[in-house]
């Protein structure tokens, strides 16, 4: 292992080396920024990158280890930040032409804790629009692409978070997850990703999609590093109402790989038609062998499913269409040049500054909230979410937590469903319940497909449940030794 | 307004809370600072920030919800309000809507000498958007955000008002109300209580017709007139055989009239949805038990009480009712001595109100003691000292502190009652007087008035006026 190069080494790894000395920050920084400059052209993966602030604060953060100061494990450590996390004095864009050059007066909260613990950001990650897409095609600025092959989606809408950290542009990285936006490009591209439980890591920095479902999330390639990450930015933030008010065990310290008598739960409708042959085999293949460790296999079933997707595309563009109402060029961001007047200033602005796929949903969620349509779309929406909220929670009387593919299938190419949005939409169909739930949800790399392209394994589990997440997915990679990005890395 | 019709008046009163800081940041909620500095990341609306829920403009709205007899809603929950104004950074107002913190509620107030009940159909929680700043020295418009996330409180009345007086009986009541439990600054001319009025009107007997809503409605005067005028524009159009159209108008206090702002079919879609960034606001019976604890009586149940049970003229209860502090004045004097209600009135309301018209001083900074002012008009009412007397007594004991009864012997003005001492002083005034005499005698009433004046001014004031009238209308008519 002497010969890697220290951009290809997990956190862990990496938060041992700097705490015996055997790397400096700067040094592994410095291996991170060229790695960067390499891959960047074929991946594009970052809207920002600040490497001269990077090797800055590497610095500070070695001369406090030298000084002999008591150190985070995330000290020195070099992440990367999805763009819609405002950073201060940072530009943080949404990938949208409207944010531009909005440059944030505050760090969001996980920004605070990941700067107090002295983590490294390198930059800013590519993503869709305003986080609504799942091939970060959306992206006002550049496409970026999959490691696994340059032809394909890195998945969306964190697929910058996802691409850097599989192709060892980042050690690790916060993606946000609204409807399957961390798990899905974590997917596509072979690492691990957790969207946590909501309410657990703080919204307050976020910029807002859809504020019931929105979480911020770690994106990392061991399932340590992503416990070591979710352990840094867990955690009671008085400035978002909705954190919940409780403490977090240290979820890194505390890991191990025992999944003995632990039942595993299969909904039945997560393995349904539509889900891809080899994708199917590949969770069941999984399945089996977290049986052969002793966990027991349970097969229940979710019945309303179906209609989470459409709940979910209610609900978040509905939350989405009031939450983009700010960006009107009066403030801040994007404001057209040439109007006559008020409305039309506000017409133009948005018309110019925003991108289809944002006006798409910003249109249909201002439809559902409409007076006499609300009660046919958002109220029976809400209604439905109740009742998937209600068939986890029976199905958790069953089983510790829940295994199902994470994606219906593996990374598509560039362009091939940015015309047919029904197609698009569906890469959700696995991942939505998990948001409109509130609930903990990880994806783990399972495999691959015929097309050499990784498979994601989806963990689901009760509330505040992330520890036996993070459990039954160390047990896996334990069993398979480690997952395979040595193609991505390399 | 004409006879045979009627008008129908409902009020949506918007009052700002006086709480220390803002409703969803921790700025200062500060009037008239200089523009843009008391607002943050949050009240300015900027992407990424998130509103945390003042609970002191909880506590402030539950007491007036209890003040206006309102169910407190143990659950509630806010809203957005979706519209676009250069003046909302967020594009939404964080209000509340289905679920209102208070409802069903009353107020009684007095018009032309009678009680009457309004509904209160509820009292919310919301946000006050910024202001926006035309001036000919830029081209263009500027926000100042200052008044972003002010606390408001929003009381709608039920459409029991039916006309101008009732209306302002009922603002002034409101306005009163908020000044005793302290939770706003009513101060009008910095806009912290505004209105939106609905009127109808319908000749009598018939039903109610299509009401108008009037805003930017930003004195209680102005809302008399506005009220007046379009109930009055209303009944002409219907006079010339016109229709009332459901619609939105603008009051112009300065022109006295007012202009469509815009008709039903151009009513806003606010798309109201539950605030997905705050929690649903749940209140401890114990929580709620201790505010409902904490209201005082209220202006206008104690000018009923000031009137049902001191027999006291409708505007003496008006007036001391008014102001707590001023109340609980009146009330100390009247509890202090065996005096009658009227006489601590008169003496609140005269001098003791002059003295703090002319010293533009609160009524207990005036240093003077309820109990030593229930002596003075306790004294007078005995006829120890006359009325002439009293008021020397009380300029001296604000000057000097000295207790009353110690001023009176000081000063030696103990009323003079003794018979053979006043028959002298009369005697001597009669003899004095012949042409007033003879006035009285020639049926010129008046003329006693004049006698017993002159009486008084021969015992230095310290005759018993009433004895020596009593003495001259003897003589007089003997």
């Amino acid at each position: 292992m002497s010969t890697m190069e220290l951009y290809q080494l997990t956190a862990e790894k990496l938060s041992a080396m700097l705490a015996n000395k055997e790397c400096s920050s700067e040094e592994l920084t410095r291996s991170v920024l060229k790695r960067i400059e390499q891959k960047e052209p074929e991946i594009a993966a970052y809207v920002t990158v600040c490497g001269e602030e990077a090797l800055k604060a590497a610095a500070a953060i070695d001369a406090k280890r030298a000084a002999g100061e008591s150190m985070h494990p995330l000290a020195g450590i070099p992440l990367g930040i999805k763009d819609n996390i405002c950073t201060r004095g940072v530009r943080t864009t949404c990938a949208s032409r409207m944010l531009e050059n909005f440059v944030p007066p505050y760090d969001a909260f996980v920004m605070e804790k990941l700067n107090a613990a002295g983590a490294v950001m390198l930059g800013k990650l590519n993503m869709d629009e305003f986080a609504m897409g799942s091939s970060t095609e959306t992206s006002y600025f550049q496409k970026t692409r999959n490691p696994f092959d340059t032809e394909r989606v890195p998945g969306g809408s964190s697929g910058g978070s996802a691409a850097a950290v599989a192709a060892g542009e980042a050690v690790a990285a916060l993606g946000s997850d609204t409807g399957g936006s961390i798990r899905q490009p974590s997917s596509y591209c072979g690492i691990v990703g957790l969207k946590p439980t909501y309410s657990s890591v703080s919204r307050y920095g976020l910029v807002a999609f859809a504020s019931s479902l929105d979480q911020i999330g770690p994106m990392g390639r061991s399932v340590k590093d992503v416990a070591m990450l979710y352990s840094a930015i867990c955690g009671r933030d008085n400035h978002d109402a909705t954190s919940a008010l409780r403490e977090y065990p240290d979820f890194a310290k505390e890991l191990t790989s025992d999944v003995k008598g632990l039942r595993i739960g299969l909904p039945k409708e997560y393995f349904g038609e539509g889900v891809a042959a080899e994708v199917r085999e590949a969770v069941s293949k999984m399945a089996k062998e977290l049986e052969k460790m002793g966990a027991e296999l349970v097969e229940v079933s979710l019945p309303s499913t179906d209609y989470a997707l459409s709940a979910y595309y209610i609900i978040a563009s509905a939350e989405a269409s009031s939450n983009l109402a700010r960006f009107d060029g009066v403030k801040y961001g994007y404001r057209a040049k040439d109007f006559a007047n008020l409305t039309e200033m506000y017409e133009k602005t948005r018309s110019e500054g925003f991108g289809a796929e944002v006006k798409r949903r910003i249109m249909l969620g201002t439809y559902v909230l409409s007076s006499g349509y609300y009660d046919a779309y958002y109220k029976k929406a809400k209604f439905t979410q109740l009742r998937i909220q209600q068939e986890f929670a029976e199905a958790f009387t069953k089983c510790d937590l829940l295994l199902t593919p994470t994606v219906p299938d593996t990374a598509f190419k560039l362009g091939e469903n940015v015309d047919d949005q029904i197609k698009m939409y569906m890469n959700d169909i696995l991942t939505v319940t998990v948001n409109i739930a509130g609930l903990p949800g990880m994806s783990v790399p399972c495999g691959f497909d015929s097309k050499k392209m990784p498979i994601g394994a989806q963990l689901i589990g009760p509330k505040f449940s992330e520890s036996t997440l993070f459990r039954v997915a160390s047990a896996w990679e334990t069993s398979v030794g480690g997952f395979d990005l040595s193609r991505t890395l390399a | 307004m004409r006879q045979d019709y009627e008008m129908v008046v409902g009020l949506e009163v918007h009052a700002e809370l006086n709480t220390a800081s803002k409703i969803y940041c921790g700025c200062r909620n500060a009037f008239g600072k200089e523009v843009n500095t008391q607002c943050c990341p949050v009240c300015m609306g900027m992407p990424g920030t998130l509103p945390t829920l003042n609970e002191k403009v909880v506590e402030y709205a539950a007491k007036m919800g209890y003040a206006l007899n309102c169910t407190i809603n143990p659950v509630s929950k806010q809203d957005r309000k979706n519209y676009f104004y250069p003046d909302l950074p967020k594009a939404y107002q964080i209000s509340q809507f289905d679920i209102p913190l208070c409802e069903h509620g009353y107020l009684d107030i007095w018009v032309d000498g009678a009680e009457k009940r309004i509904g209160i159909t509820r009292i919310h929680i919301e946000e006050d958007a910024g202001k926006l700043i035309h001036d000919d020295s830029f081209t263009g418009t500027l926000v100042d955000f200052n008044r972003c996330g002010v606390p408001l409180i929003e009381i709608v009345s039920e459409p029991d008002l039916r006309s101008s007086a009732d209306a302002k009986a009922y603002l002034d009541t409101i306005k009163s109300i908020l000044e005793y439990i302290n939770i706003s600054d009513c101060k009008m001319q910095e806009g912290s209580i505004r209105c939106d009025i609905n009127v109808s009107v319908h000749k009598k007997g018939e039903p109610f017709g299509t009401r108008v809503e009037m805003k930017n409605v930003n004195t209680f005067s102005g809302a008399v007139r506005a009220i007046e005028y379009e109930a009055n524009r209303q009944i002409e159009v219907l006079e010339n055989g016109g229709t009332i159209s459901q619609e939105t108008r603008r009051w112009d206090d300065l022109k006295g009239q007012n202009f469509l702002l815009r008709s039903k079919e151009d009513a806003q879609d606010y798309r109201y949805f539950p605030e997905p960034d705050l929690l649903t606001i749940v209140l401890e019976q114990d929580y709620l038990d201790s505010i409902k604890a904490s209201i005082p009586e209220l202006p206008n149940k104690k000018k009923a009480r000031y009137i049902k049970e001191l027999g006291l003229p409708e505007e003496d209860a008006s007036l001391l009712a008014e102001l707590k502090e001023k109340a609980d004045f009146f009330e100390e004097v009247l509890h202090a001595a065996n005096i009658k209600p009227k006489s601590a009135s008169n003496w609140v309301l005269g001098d003791v109100s002059r003295l703090m018209n002319e010293t533009n001083k609160p009524i207990n900074d005036l240093g003077i003691d309820p109990k030593q002012l229930a002596e003075i008009i306790s004294m007078q009412e005995q006829n120890k000292i006359s009325s002439s007397a009293a008021k020397q007594v009380f300029e001296e004991m604000l000057k000097t502190g000295k207790a009353p009864s110690e001023l009176v012997k000081e000063l030696g003005l103990e009323q003079v009652s003794d018979t053979g001492t006043l028959q002298e002083i009369v005697d001597t005034v009669v003899a004095n007087n012949q042409k007033s005499i003879d006035d009285y005698r020639n049926g010129k009433t008046n003329a006693l008035g004049f006698l017993v004046g002159q009486c008084m001014k021969a015992s230095k004031g310290k005759g018993n006026p009433a004895l020596m009238k009593e003495m001259l209308l003897k003589v007089l008519e003997g």
